[in-house]
């Protein structure tokens, strides 16, 4: 990163330990910072503290043990969070440009005001017009796309993504990572993306965190040191697949087993 | 539980279908008039044993005068005990949700109030309160608790990743009551308030019988009570006939409101276009 200001960390994570009430031990000492403007993915197998560890950094849970550090402008006040959950958690009963303005409004904006605002950013996530709909009206892609809008409608500076595409098809879920590439260029945000593909994560962010299995902690890290934009080019690219490589061979490690990891080998075999 | 496909074991359009839906009971309630009818004429029964159809048809017209009367009452009743149950049973089910220690001091005693049978307080209230209050008590005590208890499961039941949304952006616990719990609630609530419809006019009618075994009320249950001392069975007949069409409407009604309130978005109120 060349802009030294984009150098400040807006998330650090300390030795942070989690332990739930029933005794499961879901992260030990985990260090993480993540600099202002930077996307970066974690990685890490089913189970391993990865929500838990981004509810930590949203505020929504507390740590046991360890500090959740959130940094936002240069006076220290807390940065805006986003957060997109795995599901699109939205409201049934509300329409689509109410799921959307819900943050504002909780804030205590006037309807007014927060109305085209939500209108705003459901055009950004290619949804104009569709403010009149209810969310069962929507396929899943579309869904998850209003949960996008409304984690950016308060204009947040860190957006933290939770697993947001895994239950949808493979070619919708290219496209909603095209689409979130280019929302992050425009928007400068700083992403926290967890994800459990590999492709994915090496597609989308400048630096994948892996962590390993129960009790979650960081294994390793990659820099994916690849131009932006990326689109269809990049991932048919050979260096693209040495990452994947690099990615899912860590992922095998973090998951301490032998077993193979499907999803590389199955894309491997593909090409 | 209906298997699927259950409904094409006859090939049929949505019209037939329709059609004969409406049809269908229409044809057995004509069947079973005339069994009555018939069987009424050819054993000569007397009217004050059983009452043919129409007999009991021209009493409800004779006596609608007093019939209609009595019927207002005791639909005033339900309605006012039913008023009272939704607002107390969904009053009460938001404080225990804002108060766990609430919650665990009162709600034994609603349950108590609910399993304990309304016919076996009546005549006590009867005693100590004054005779339409009584009839009012019975109706609101055994109307309150699916309210509250239908309410209680809805506001406990909102989406975790919604209440970690809300909380995410800080909402009042206001705002969470307003925005989240009691929209989230609502098919909950409707589904209690249909039942609690029902068992306001039970209520009502079982303390109008009570006190009718007291010698006093004016409503339709007491009209039931007061032809059968007097055995004027047709009426008596009439009298029942008027209360199951009124519970019948309050079902559909309410059943309406439900659909109104839901259609847009709960799939129990959803008309599958497929
Ligand atoms: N509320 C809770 N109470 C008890 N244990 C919990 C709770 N939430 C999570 N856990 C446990 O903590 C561990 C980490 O959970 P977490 O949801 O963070 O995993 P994850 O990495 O997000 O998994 P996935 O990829 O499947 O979503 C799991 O073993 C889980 O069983
Ligand atoms: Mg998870």
């Amino acid at each position: 990163m060349a802009d030294p200001d984009s150098a400040q960390p807006v998330v650090a994570l300390r030795g942070v330990g989690k332990t739930f009430g029933n005794g499961t031990v879901a992260l030990d000492r985990l260090d993480l910072t993540v600099r202002a403007g930077e996307f970066l993915s974690i990685l890490g197998p089913s189970g391993c503290g990865k929500s838990t560890a981004l509810r930590l950094i949203a505020g929504l849970s507390a740590p046991n043990r360890g500090g959740v550090e959130l940094r936002g402008s240069a006076d220290g006040a807390p940065p805006g969070v986003g957060f997109v959950f795995q599901e699109p958690t939205l409201m049934p009963w509300a329409r689509v440009a109410g799921n959307v303005a819900l943050p504002l409004e909780l804030a205590g904006l006037p309807r007014e005001q927060a109305a085209p605002r939500a209108a705003q950013v459901l055009a950004r996530v290619g949804l104009a017009g569709f403010g009149d709909a209810f969310p069962r009206e929507l396929s899943g892609g579309m869904k998850m796309r209003v949960s996008i809008a409304r984690a950016l409608v308060t204009e947040p500076s860190l957006l933290l993504m939770d697993e947001p595409f895994a239950a949808l098809d493979e070619i919708t879920r290219f496209r909603l990572n095209d689409d979130l590439l280019t929302l992050w260029q425009t928007l400068r945000k700083t992403v926290i993306f967890v994800t459990h593909s590999v492709f994915e994560s090496v597609f989308l962010s400048q630096r994948v965190v892996v962590m390993t299995a129960r009790p979650g902690r960081i294994l390793t890290e990659l820099t994916i040191d690849a131009p932006y934009p990326r689109d269809e080019s990049f991932r048919t690219s050979p260096e693209y697949g040495a990452f994947c490589r690099h990615a899912s061979q860590a992922l095998r490690e973090a998951m301490a087993m032998d077993e193979p990891v499907m999803e590389a080998s199955a894309m491997e075999a593909a090409r | 539980m209906r298997p699927a496909g259950v409904d094409d074991d006859v090939p049929m359009t949505l019209g037939a279908r329709r059609f004969w839906r409406a049809a269908l009971p229409v044809l057995v309630l004509i069947l079973t008039l005339a069994a009555w009818d018939l069987v009424v004429r050819l054993n000569d029964i007397p009217p004050y044993v059983l009452p043919g159809p129409l007999l009991v048809w021209r009493t409800l017209v004779g006596d609608w005068a007093v019939l209609s009367g009595s019927l207002a009452v005791t639909l005033a009743t339900a309605l006012e005990g039913f008023a009272l149950a939704l607002v107390g049973g969904v009053g009460l089910a938001i404080l225990f949700n804002q108060s766990r220690l609430l919650e665990y001091a009162l709600y034994p005693y609603a349950v108590i109030l609910q399993v304990t049978p309304v016919v076996a307080i009546a005549p006590l209230l009867l005693i100590y309160l004054p005779q339409q209050a009584a009839v009012l008590a019975c109706a609101w005590l055994v109307a309150f608790f699916p309210v509250l208890a239908n309410t209680t499961l809805g506001l406990n039941s909102v989406d975790h990743n919604l209440l970690a949304l809300f909380r995410l952006y800080h909402a009042s616990h206001w705002q969470l009551l307003w925005r989240l719990k009691l929209p989230a609630a609502m098919p909950y609530i409707l589904g209690g308030v249909r039942i609690a419809g029902g068992l306001s006019l039970i209520g009502a009618v079982v303390a109008e019988i009570a006190a009718g075994s007291a010698g006093a009320g004016s409503g339709l249950a007491y009209r039931i009570a007061e032809s059968a001392y007097r055995l004027n069975i047709p009426r008596m007949f009439a009298a029942l006939l008027l209360l199951s069409v009124a519970g019948v409407v309050i079902f559909f009604a309410l059943s309406w409101v439900s659909h109104l309130l839901l259609r847009r978005w709960h799939e129990s109120a959803l008309v599958s276009d497929n």
